[in-house]
């Protein structure tokens, strides 16, 4: 299985990778972690003339707060994601799911922002930005444009992202409000550490009487894109969260999933299992915001 | 306990480092893609991505042209130029090649080969091949392909059946009619396979010089050099193929013999370059020919009220792919213990094999023991089930006895030894049953779903292949050997020559420690070398879990051989009657007057140097070779079709202990515990080591593994991705406890001990998923459980 | 594409080599450095076998690039051996506990294995099945590679390194 032809460049500055796209137009890609590009290139699934190698662009690297968000630059490698202070301290929901995500071989090398350009249905952290609404930041040559991570994602592997632009950056907002923030991820996949059949994560804010003020609640795996549930987390807000108010407010979502019926789970199964997940993932989330369901 | 009580083993039986191990850890194996042979080019082969057609053209110019290109083969060349490979069943016109002639009969069949100066450049080349195929409806589903209007995987066989065969053994309908109940059930394994790390691949170098055939591979398999020079259209004494290339992994799937063929071919096309073809993972996972039993049996079996199974009807349907090899006769083998351990007084037989448009079909770990066990324990819990017994108990009441041994069971196989209560005994205590049970019902009560299974398994060892005779009766073979030669060389050092391969087996430290625990010499000490086909032994290979009887067979009668000599060397040279000579560590005195004995160095001086201090008619050196028959074997089946066949029974008692998650259908295998009874056990860690990793093979035929197709004959499993494989996640810390005993009919008591994990795994696992499904009411039957089956199964339970 | 010369540390080493930009690290230890002790197992970065050390952690050498390995610093199995080729502490755990049978998932294993003992020579059964999760065995079912992992982290301990 080896790769067809390319040139590969080592892109110096954010300036030159863009360049570089630029002129190379569909006949380049990006290469930062390679964990998911490299795979394709060896099936022959990709044939780029050229790679626009990412990885020595030092500014583009880093986790940094930044207002009321926490930055990730693109070639922020995973494992230092998972290690990270400051993602620990204001992202709980992307704490939570940072563990669920390959191997650590994986991701010695595996980047936060090649995740969110790859989008998987099913990943990780694509769920968190769009359960977080986070801004990605496309760059070209010639322009820089934020897009709200909800329209970001068109599509299994489908992105707004044009063929000249990076992904440079992304923002995820910090929850700052009074009171207690909590956040759970659920995932089922056949073996820990593969790609995730159907993922759920919650996040929600509990003020001191235990009333939800505010929630956050995506889903993978059971449509093209990761899937917000705003209607779900409306008919939480404003209540102190219950078995029975869960259960009620997650009916009917179902009707909005159109998953994939493949190998490694049918459509059914899919539909079912993302709202057992979701409902784990809300129990979590209150659990750990110091709440409890009744 | 490792050895029978009594015996005072100084090497066999004691936990030693395992010889092979230290060049695997430095990095220093020497496996195919090691092999270094200068000048080698390299082969890259296009597949077919239908599941049938008709090849109509095959433009190959541009890959012709293509940089580093040395030339591109397909199918036509090899038909006119090579012999069709081999099958075990009787299906002359069922052809087979390396490249698809004609037809292609399965979704990532090799239609054309490139060869060029790397592999690169041969993947490059590939691309340019244009072909022109005519896609034609492929048949996928076995029951289907056996109906007469199905589409023909091989038009020229007429039939897609490869083989049918109808066996009565005892009085089975007189049991059935006598018995309180009978049960009927559907059960079916999933096509998997054993998907060894390293894929297959061979080399091959024809010299012309020497007018001889070198080939290096990583094999497993009898009969590998015959099928070369068969299909090469070659005399088998010019073909070497060298045995001492390290193996990634086998269990069974390394056949690799169109692989080989190709690669001779283009040898000789090429003028003898060497040509060299490594399966890359795509191409192994569709086109290596590699899968593994997929099989439906439809069981009906007596019993009493008392739990006493009487006898079983068994019909059996294995689905061998487009081309079966040796494939089906995976459905022959487990007449060695098609009653399992139990005292089950007849059997009705009636296995099928037949051909569909997918992947070839290769033996595999027990050569369809697993399959066939998980059939058996799963008639075994349903009974229990039925009548309201514990499955602990039902086994205990069908169990052969300690004392019925050797028992012979309805198909003749004497099964040697055993304890099978002892072994589940033991296996329980180490299981803290009673606390299991607790936990499970814990669990349970907490909303949850837990099991616990019981697996009860034989394991036939030591290999007798009468059963290709019961499937072909043109295959006269009686004769299933393994040979060893020994030799000590002129400084006194010991070196073992075995005369086939290894994939992990730790061969080399068999050898070592059996002529060491012979010769009271330190293994570590003693080289094992691998012989290559020329200079060759005879030999079966390396499967049917027989190399510790027979190998180690074999390796001591050529050891009691050597010893024989040197002990007549002293007798002459003392003067005294052989009787009167004692054995330590290699010297010899004479038992009455100590003080007068030849050292080792003395007598290996008289051997190799002095001639005249030779008994008369002694040959000089120290060698001897010792080929080894299978013990019981030699005969053939009498007229009601019953036969000895593997002589070694080994038995192994599962307890895995297994929660499932209702909302996904996840399995958590939390604990899993074994009970084995080799006999005497050579290595204590190589075993260990066997067994956990057979169970692990298991955990992943039962939960995780299955080759999948689309309906249209797509195959959708061609990645790790897509086929799933356990790892340390997936496989607890398992728990073992061993027992002894020894066989009657070996050089140390020894059985093999190389598949039992895998054979009972599945069949444990299948217990413990169905006892946490048993408070629903449900159950399942097919292989593997995975966790969509399993929740879809909880969602119907639910809404029935 | 042309290839292009490639500078890096192998094992301590200063090393230099050419490559392709399509050729994977793995290829290139293998191919171009002869250093056969890293395995090809999937070439799709899922079993494991390739597993070396970069810049101090434990990678996927098929999922790498050999130019990408350009000015780094890879450590493979033959850099756990002693000056003399000897094997070094954590391969003779491996082979005092049989953590092995086929040997061909090995490398892949002690890698990742180093790199946990260099963080952690007490690590719990988690920590072993975290470190090892990503590195498919089919001969051993990962006990007596536990065996070994653990073995090797209480010598480790007890020589005080």
């Amino acid at each position: 299985m080896k790769a067809a032809p390319f040139d590969h460049i080592a892109a110096t500055s954010a300036e030159h990778a863009l360049q570089l796209l630029g002129e190379a137009g569909d006949d380049g890609m990006v290469l930062a972690g390679g964990q998911t590009l490299v795979p394709m290139l060896a099936m022959r699934l990709a044939r780029p003339s050229v790679l626009i190698d990412i990885n020595g662009i030092a500014d583009w690297a880093g986790i940094d707060v930044s207002g009321d968000a926490v930055r990730i630059k693109t070639a922020t490698r995973q494992t230092a994601a998972l290690k990270s202070d400051v993602i620990a301290e204001n992202l709980p929901l992307l704490a939570k799911a940072l563990p669920w995500v390959g191997h650590h071989q994986t991701r010695n090398r595996g980047t936060v922002g090649g995740s969110i350009a790859h989008g998987d249905p099913a990943a990780e952290i694509p769920l968190v930005a769009v359960a977080l609404g986070a801004e990605i930041k496309l760059h070209s040559q010639t322009a820089a444009r934020p897009v709200a991570a909800d329209s970001f994602y068109q599509g299994p592997m489908m992105s707004d992202r044009n063929e000249d632009e990076i992904l440079v950056e992304i923002d995820f907002p910090i929850w700052r409000d009074a009171g207690r923030t909590g956040a759970g991820f659920h995932e089922v996949a056949e073996r820990h550490g593969d790609f995730a059949v159907v993922s759920a994560g919650a996040q929600v804010l509990l003020d001191d009487a235990g009333v939800c003020q505010k929630a956050a609640i995506a889903v993978g795996g059971v449509s093209g894109t990761p899937a917000r549930l705003r209607d779900a987390e409306a008919n939480l807000i404003g209540n102190v969260l219950s078995e029975n108010l869960i259960d009620e407010a997650l009916t009917g979502i179902g009707d909005h999933m159109d998953p994939a019926d493949d190998l490694h789970g049918s459509a059914d199964y899919r539909r079912r299992v993302a709202r057992v997940l979701i409902g784990r993932a809300l129990a979590d989330a209150v659990a750990d915001a110091g709440g409890s369901l009744s | 306990m490792s050895a029978p009580p009594g015996s005072n083993y100084h090497y066999v039986a004691r936990k030693r480092r395992v010889k092979e191990d230290k060049r695997f850890v430095t990095g220093k194996g020497k496996y195919i893609q090691d092999v270094a042979v200068q000048d080698t080019k390299h082969v890259a082969v296009l597949a077919s991505p239908h599941p049938r057609a008709k090849i109509l053209s095959i433009n190959a110019e541009a890959a012709l042209a293509a940089p580093g290109v040395l030339t591109v083969l397909t199918g036509d060349e090899l038909a006119e130029h090579t012999s069709p490979l081999y099958h075990g069943p009787d299906v002359p016109n069922l052809r087979w090649y390396p490249l698809a002639h004609q037809l292609t009969r399965y979704a990532g069949e090799w239609v054309a080969a490139v060869v060029a100066e790397d592999r690169y450049a041969a993947e490059d080349a590939v691309e340019l091949i244009e072909v022109v195929y005519e896609p034609l409806e492929p048949v996928v589903d076995p029951e289907e392909a056996l109906k007469p209007d199905a589409p023909l995987v091989h038009p020229d066989q007429g039939t897609n059946l490869v083989l049918e065969k109808d066996f009565v053994w005892g009085p089975v309908e007189e049991d059935f009619a006598a018995a309180d109940h009978v049960l009927s059930f559907r059960a079916r394994w999933g096509r998997s396979s054993t998907v060894p790390i390293e894929t297959f691949g061979a080399m091959a170098q024809w010299d012309g010089g020497t007018e001889s055939l070198q080939v290096w591979a990583s094999i497993q398999m009898p009969n590998y050099q015959e099928q070369i020079a068969n299909a090469m259209r070659l005399p088998l004494n010019s073909v070497r193929v060298h045995q001492d290339v390290d193996v990634g992994g086998s269990y069974g799937v390394k056949r690799g013999i169109k692989h080989t063929v190709l690669v001779a071919y283009l040898s000789k096309k090429l003028g003898g370059v060497p040509v060299c073809f490594i399966e890359d993972r795509l191409t192994n996972m569709s086109g290596g020919d590699a899968h593994g039993p997929d099989r439906i049996f439809y069981t009906d079996v007596a019993f009493t009220n008392d739990g006493v199974i009487k006898s079983m009807k068994i019909k059996a349907i294995d689905d061998c792919g487009a081309y079966p090899g040796r494939g089906p006769f995976q459905l022959g083998k487990p007449i060695a213990a098609l009653v399992g351990p139990y005292k089950i007084n007849s059997v009705h037989y009636h296995p099928i094999s037949v051909s569909t448009n997918k992947t070839g079909q290769v033996p595999v770990r027990g050569m369809g023991q697993g399959p066939t066990n998980f059939m058996i324990e799963l008639a075994v819990d349903k009974v229990a089930r039925h009548l309201k017994m514990h499955r602990i108990e039902v086994r205990q009441r069908n169990f052969v006895r300690h004392d019925e041994f050797p028992y012979l069971n309805p198909t003749g196989t004497k099964y040697d030894s055993g304890d099978y209560h002892t072994v589940l005994e033991k296996t329980l205590e180490l299981a803290d049953f009673q606390n299991l049970v607790k936990r499970r019902d814990e669990i349970r009560a907490a909303g949850n779903l837990a099991g616990i299974g019981i697996g009860a398994c034989l394991e036939p060892s030591g290999g007798n292949n009468m059963f290709e005779y019961l499937l072909n009766p043109k295959l006269e073979i009686s004769t299933f050997m393994e040979g060893c030669q020994v030799r000590i060389d002129s400084t006194g050092n010991i070196i073992g020559t075995m005369g086939t391969t290894t994939s992990g087996q730790g061969h080399e430290t068999l050898v070592a420690t059996i002529l060491g625990e012979e010769f009271q010499k330190d293994p570590d000490e003693i080289r094992v070398i691998h012989a290559d086909t020329l200079a060759g032994l005879p030999t079966r290979s390396p499967v049917a879990s027989r190399m510790a009887v027979m190998l180690g067979g074999a390796a001591d009668g050529a050891a009691q051989k050597v010893k024989k000599q040197l002990h007549e060397i002293a007798a002459h040279n003392l003067e005294v009657p052989i009787g009167q000579l004692e054995y330590n560590n290699g010297d010899i005195s004479d038992r009455n007057d100590p003080s007068r004995k030849l050292t080792w160095a003395e007598l290996v001086n008289i051997a190799h140097r002095r001639y005249d201090l030779l008994p008369d008619g002694m040959e000089p050196g120290l060698q001897a070779l010792h080929v080894m028959q299978v013990p019981l074997g030699g005969d053939y089946p009498d007229e009601n079709n019953r036969v000895q066949l593997y002589p070694c029974f080994s038995f192994q008692a599962h307890i895995p202990f297994v929660e499932i998650d209702p909302g996904t259908g996840k399995v958590t295998v939390h604990e899993y515990f074994i009970g084995h009874d080799c006999g005497t056990v050579i290595n204590p860690d190589i075993v260990r080591g066997m067994i956990i990793g057979g169970v692990a093979h298991g955990i992943g035929a039962a939960l995780y593994e299955k080759f999948s197709y689309g309906e249209d004959g797509q195959f959708l499993s061609g990645t790790f991705v897509d086929y799933v494989m356990p790892s340390t996640f997936e496989v607890p810390y398992v728990k073992d406890v061993e027992h002894c005993t020894p066989s009657p009919l070996t050089s140390h008591g020894q059985k093999g001990s190389g598949e039992g994990g895998y054979l009972g795994a599945p069949a444990a696992m299948a217990s413990a998923v169905n006892d946490a499904l048993y408070p629903l009411g449900l159950s399942l039957e097919e292989l593997p459980m995975r966790m969509t089956d399993i929740e879809a199964l909880l969602h119907e339970g639910r809404h029935k | 594409m042309s290839r292009r010369d490639i500078s890096l540390t192998i094992n301590g080493k200063a090393t230099t080599g050419v490559a392709e930009p399509r050729m994977t690290l793995l290829d290139f230890l293998r191919d171009e450095l002869h250093l056969s002790g890293t395995h090809m197992g999937c070439e799709h970065g899922v079993c494991g076998a390739c597993t070396v050390i970069v810049n101090g952690e434990p990678i996927r050498s098929c999922l790498m690039l050999a130019v990408q390995a350009d000015g780094n610093t890879v450590q493979t199995v033959e850099g756990l051996c002693q000056e003399d080729g000897e094997p070094g502490l954590l391969q003779d755990a491996f082979r005092d506990a049989h953590g092995m049978q086929c040997g061909y998932c090995t490398p892949g294993m002690l890698m990742s294995a180093h790199a946990l003992l260099q963080e952690n020579l007490s690590p719990s059964d988690e920590d072993i099945r975290e470190a090892i999760g990503g590195n498919i065995c089919r001969c051993t079912g990962y006990t007596q590679i536990i065996d070994a992992i653990r073995l090797a982290g209480e010598r480790m301990k007890e020589q005080g390194s």
